[in-house]
């Protein structure tokens, strides 16, 4: 298969796509967790209980349609692939706890893969709706839209003073996940972000690094999401979250300003030197590539490179992941394999950026 | 200061940790904080799972140690009807069995909400609207009586007049979906 074909089909619209303040945010998600009444959680429902939630929704997607989304696909995760799951969870449309330990789950997922709703997760059902750029009150719409659709057919466990019951006690109330993926090499660069992350933690947010709790921040990619679902209503949370990220955005871009002023040659010759490793090398780890793409993001956005297309970063971010190289090169990969594959597919990408450029 | 890492730069950042109340000064120089910059950023989550913090949680709070300073008076263990969860189960995994067990152990619960939640342990968002009619009617009566309270403080009496006419509404409305729904 040709790079622009699998890139056609490998790539969703968040990767691709720019969004409000996309030279710093990458995506806005938000993820509602709801459970039915007649079940018992999947900590504990029998195999006989999953198949019936699954059953559920499955009946609902027959009878009716959600406008706005297009066509919607159920998936079980027992009759996929390893890799075909690997993929999904490297796209951030599923868990990798749905992916590995929920042999009763499912994904259903919109065509544009702007909406994943996980089955028989954590809980019964999350929705989740991932944009790109800054959107958090439109993913938060979409989110509710769909709850509100799915609510006309399915008995929620809701309680008036608990709200939305869940497996886990710190999800009850709103059921709400609001995160925000933003890209913060100058935080990094200036040494500020220990300063940061601390004080953001104190306010009630998480800050974790690309592929969620315990992953490290590849890329100086950073996911910042809202801890409490308690207490508080979703706009408000929502609201709470942008603060927090209109504050990092500022500081993020005085940093690079500051670092434009004080070491300008230094930038632009680490930025070069990393666009000189991507469309050169033909050994690549992920973290090398993860640092590479991201100086080469931020030469893109300072605008000492002008020939390469921002989303490069997100999508080559995604796809030099194990799982997608290993779905390009049709077939599993040892480690010292996709090292090779890895180098190959971002140069191969990189000749696509300048043929693009000829064209026009 | 010198540097407690290398103990040769002087030392540049100093910061205090507090883990369950121990308090540890730790003084670093640049370069060794650089090098260490990422281990407390990122080592120290990835080994810590909310999981295990939950448990922790629960386990720390003074309610719960009492059935184990007194076994023998606290005989029946708490459970919960639906799914047969019991109360140390649920400290172990740290995940519900059904939405009954919310139910079950509500007084447990109160203390755990509060602290997991920034001190809130009651709802204050979306309420579903085909199940939550009443409830959700009810809310918004809750809001428009403070609202009320409060024209009538600042002694706005034609707006407090124009919200009580508003909960007047609701109220027939709520009693009307009763009759009508039970």
């Amino acid at each position: 298969m040709s790079l622009e074909r699998f890139l056609n089909q490998a790539v969703s619209s968040w990767m691709s796509e720019e969004g409000p303040e996309s030279d710093i945010v990458l995506s806005s998600r938000i993820r509602l967790a709801r459970n039915l009444d007649a079940y018992k959680f999947p900590t504990l429902f029998s195999h006989e209980e999953a198949k019936q939630v699954i059953n559920e929704l499955e009946g609902i997607l027959e009878t009716s349609s959600l406008r706005n989304f297009g066509h919607i696909e159920l998936l079980k995760i027992d009759e996929m692939q390893p890799l075909q799951k690997r993929v999904l969870v490297e796209k951030h449309l599923i868990s990798p706890q749905l992916a590995e330990d929920s042999p009763y789950g499912a994904v259903l997922l919109s065509e544009n893969e702007e909406v994943s709703i996980m089955i028989n997760e954590e809980d019964h059902i999350r929705i989740q709706c991932l944009f790109p750029g800054l959107q958090l009150k439109e993913a938060l719409d979409a989110a509710n839209e769909i709850d509100d659709w799915l609510e006309r057919h399915l008995q929620y466990a809701f309680d008036e003073k608990y709200g939305y019951l869940t497996s886990c006690p710190t999800n009850v109330g709103t059921g709400l996940r609001a995160s925000v993926m933003m890209h913060l090499p100058g935080l990094i660069l200036t040494q500020q972000i220990n300063r940061i992350i601390p004080a953001i933690n104190q306010l009630g947010f998480v800050v974790r690094g690309i592929y969620g709790e315990g992953s490290e921040a590849l890329g100086n990619i950073f996911q910042i999401s809202n801890q409490i679902t308690l207490g508080k209503s979703e706009e408000d949370m929502c609201r709470d979250l942008m603060g927090v990220v209109s504050q990092l955005i500022s500081q993020e871009r005085s940093a690079r300003e500051a670092l434009r002023k004080t070491s300008n040659i230094q930038l632009e010759d680490r930025v070069f030197r990393s666009l000189g490793v991507l469309t050169n090398s033909r050994i690549i780890e992920t973290k090398e590539a993860a640092k590479c793409l991201s100086d080469v993001r931020l030469g893109i956005d300072m605008g000492y490179i002008n020939y390469v297309s921002k989303n490069i970063l997100n999508e080559l971010m995604i796809l030099t992941q194990p799982g997608f190289l290993q779905q390009y090169a049709g077939g599993p990969l040892r480690p010292h394999e996709r090292d090779i594959r890895r180098a190959a597919l971002i140069r191969e990408r990189f000749i696509m950026e300048s043929k693009n450029i000829g064209e026009e | 200061m010198i540097c407690q890492e290398c103990n040769q730069r002087p030392a540049a950042l100093h910061f205090t940790k507090i883990i369950n109340g121990e308090k540890t000064e730790v003084h670093l120089c640049e370069k060794c904080a650089q090098e260490k910059g990422d281990m407390f950023i990122f080592n120290g989550e990835s080994g810590f799972s909310f999981n295990n913090l939950l448990a922790g949680l629960l386990n720390f709070d003074p309610a719960f140690q009492q059935p184990t300073e007194s076994p023998f008076q606290q005989a029946e263990i708490l459970q919960c009807h639906h799914c047969s969860m019991t109360f140390p189960q649920f400290l172990k995994v740290g995940r519900f069995g059904c939405s009954y067990c919310y139910e079950t152990f509500k007084e447990q619960l109160k203390p755990v909400l509060r602290r997991l939640h920034g001190g809130n342990w009651t709802h204050n968002g979306k309420i579903p609207k085909r199940i939550g009619g009443g409830i959700y009617l009810r809310k918004q009566i809750d809001e428009l009586k403070s609202s009320l309270k409060e024209s009538i403080i600042h002694e706005e009496f034609e707006k407090a007049a124009t919200i009580r006419d508003e909960i007047r509404q609701l109220e027939k409305k709520l009693a009307a979906g009763h009759e009508g729904g039970e």
